[in-house]
């Protein structure tokens, strides 16, 4: 059944394959060039996951759990929850208020730049993380 | 140099429990991971409201960012007072949820709950201590959307996941309401700052958009507060869910409610605008006391105890209202002083409740007989707190009654005094109900059966049960703890904030550029 599946899209699977790659990086582009242009941590955390989505829409979200499993998911959703309010109090422990990224660095500016470069990280990572989770939850058979 | 920051500890402490909590993915250790943040969290709570009457307001500016420009938390009084009131509450039920939570929800979903709590907890705290009107929002569906989910959490699944829905609904009409409101305000005066609002509000509170986001405010936030007309979503939704989240709910969701309102309408567009020259009081006083009458007669006819004392706490929003509608100090001190001790025997009644339905498996009033002998801490806890409910001298609700018909008194309102005891007397009769059936009912089959043993619940459910009731007992023997703090926050309320938005220009705290 499921190679007969394969079979029948082939050209579909080709292409992505070609796709999937292209996609992250552009994610990876938009995140990490967040700060210089248009871009951040929400937009590139949906292009992140969309990656994900269109191996699982094409392949079956059975294999794409198992290249992006459930506890993994669970943990980045939360680790970019904790590295955004950590980054806080980092801010707190140099002696600024809380979030205030000018303490971060010796130039303000530079602080700047790291603390919302920390902020966003954290920001992709759930937002990866709680996309193809939904993914997972609309897509899942199981009850 | 911490305890300057102490505002922002007080928020993120609770928001990191959360993802902590997933992390361990254990009933146990999330328990314990919530219930460190929570006990760090009162003593947080405590310093800061004893920095407040100290040292008087505190603004704390985010990311150094002073506050026209950034998000600025404002504490005075009446949050810091709030603080505390939350915080404790959420503890007490925490440490009672333990035992009550492994009984009522799956196994698996427990770190969970644990999550939601925290979640909860962190947006309740958020609405009390901000000073910004778009945060407020915010931190109130970070709140509303963990409450949903504990909710649907509940024993009973499917009626539990339609209470839920059923919230979800119609918290989603009043906090959409709500926003619409402070979009319409933003348009009007472009700050969201409360400080910044109260100043630009008198400029252009001719205009129509001012008016409009009024009336969107007022709308969102009597359906969050559940009101009387618009209440449908309460009783549901205090019956079905988990015992825990629901003493957590009574205590602290509808309470926060009504300090928006306080904030917003007091202090914010200033009672001359709001009672003065738009006539909400006439609005508000003949709802809340329909409200309060209505209510408790709708309770005297129920038959599950979670249900009676749903109905009651939609009642005291009635009380809680009318006292606000008055616009005088006396009005508005007597509204905080039964927020804070309705607060805390809501919550100490349903935790009651909560333990006859660990022993029990149900809360008919039917099935209580007897048991006045069999659990003695909990049902005498629950009459306590009951009798509290109805105002006898020496409770809480003593107190609180005292100063709402002392202000109503105040300006010549003896229908509005006459209607309030008339619903105390109704108090009577749904809480004699219950008291009647612990003493004088025989026993059910089903106890008498004894295929369970009833007895009292283990000591980590009625350790926290007797902390709220002695807090509420020490509350009503020595009231004027409470009375000040209320007399101190309406004087805060009625006056507007007193500091203008600039000065935070240069009173940035711990900031070193």
């Amino acid at each position: 059944m499921v190679k007969g599946l394969q079979q029948h899209h082939r050209v579909l699977q080709v292409i992505s394959k070609l796709f999937i790659p292209l996609i992250l990086l552009f994610a990876f582009y938009v995140q990490f060039h967040g700060d210089f242009g248009p871009g951040g941590g929400f937009q590139a955390g949906v292009i992140f996951a969309s990656a994900f989505i269109l191996h699982g829409l094409i392949f079956g979200e059975g294999r794409t759990r198992l290249v992006m499993p459930p506890y993994v998911l669970r943990f980045l959703m939360s680790f970019g929850v904790l590295l955004y309010a950590g980054t806080g109090l980092v801010s707190i422990m140099m002696g600024g208020n809380y979030l205030d990224h000018s303490v971060l660095s010796e130039d303000a500016l530079h602080g700047q730049h790291w603390g919302i470069f920390a902020v966003e990280l954290g920001v992709g990572f759930t937002v990866t993380a709680v996309m193809i989770t939904l993914f997972y939850c609309f897509s899942s058979t199981r009850p | 140099m911490l305890s300057a920051h102490l505002p922002a500890f007080i928020i993120v402490l609770p928001l990191m429990a959360g993802p902590l909590c997933v992390i361990s993915r254990h009933s146990f250790i999330s328990w314990l991971i919530a219930l460190l943040i929570n006990i760090v969290v009162v003593f947080m709570s405590v310093a800061i409201f004893f920095q407040v009457s100290d040292e008087g307001v505190i603004r704390y500016a985010l990311g150094g960012w002073a506050a026209p420009t950034g998000i600025e938390y404002y504490i005075d009084t009446l949050n810091a007072t709030l603080l505390v009131l939350i915080t404790i509450i959420s503890l007490c039920t925490l440490v009672y949820s333990l035992p009550a939570v492994d009984r009522e929800v799956a196994k698996h979903r427990h770190y969970l709950f644990y999550t939601g709590w925290m979640l909860c907890l962190t947006g309740l705290l958020g609405i009390v201590i901000t000073g910004d009107a778009f945060n407020v929002f915010v931190f109130l569906e970070i709140s509303s959307l963990s409450m949903y989910m504990l909710i649907a959490l509940g024993s009973e699944r499917r009626q539990a996941l339609m209470a839920s829905f059923r919230y979800l609904m119609m918290g989603s009409i009043g906090a959409s309401f709500i926003l619409i409101g402070i979009g319409f305000l933003y348009a009007a005066t472009g700050t969201l700052n409360m400080i910044g609002l109260a100043e630009s509000i008198p400029n252009v509170s001719d205009s129509r958009t001012v008016l409009v986001a009024f009336s969107f405010i007022t709308l969102g936030l009597l359906i969050k507060a559940a009101v009387f007309p618009v209440y449908s979503w309460l009783p549901n939704a205090y019956q079905y869910a988990p015992t825990a989240v629901t003493a957590f709910l009574a205590g602290t969701v509808t309470k926060v409610s009504l300090y928006i309102f306080l904030r917003f309408f007091f202090q914010m567009f200033g009672s001359d605008y709001s009672f003065g020259k738009l006539l909400l009081g006439e609005v508000l006083l003949p709802l809340s006391v329909i409200g309060f009458f209505v209510m408790s007669l709708v309770a005297v006819f129920q038959t599950d105890i979670r249900r009676i004392l749903a109905y009651s706490s939609i009642a005291q929003v009635g009380y809680i209202m009318a006292a606000m509608s008055m616009a005088t100090h006396e009005g508005v001190a007597a509204a905080v002083v039964h927020i804070i001790n309705h607060a805390f025997v809501k919550a100490a009644l349903f935790v009651a409740v909560g333990c006859i339905l660990y022993r029990l498996g149900n809360a008919q009033v039917t099935s209580m007989g007897n048991l006045i002998r069999l659990m003695p801490w909990t049902t005498s806890a629950f009459i306590v707190a009951g009798l509290s409910l109805i105002g006898v001298p020496l409770t809480a609700g003593f107190v609180s009654k005292w100063n709402l018909v002392n202000a109503a008194i105040d300006i010549g309102w003896w229908s509005i005094v006459a209607m309030v005891l008339i619903s105390s007397l109704l108090a009577i009769v749904y809480i004699g109900k219950v008291i009647e059936a612990f003493y004088f009912q025989s026993a059910s089959e089903e106890v008498s059966n004894g295929n369970r043993a009833i007895k009292d619940p283990p000591l980590m459910m009625l350790i926290p049960l007797w902390t709220l009731i002695i807090i509420s007992v020490y509350i009503g023997i020595n009231g004027s703890v409470v009375v000040d703090i209320a007399n101190v926050a309406a004087q805060q309320l009625l006056n507007g904030f007193g500091v203008s938005l600039e000065t935070v220009n240069t009173v940035v705290t711990g900031s070193s550029k």
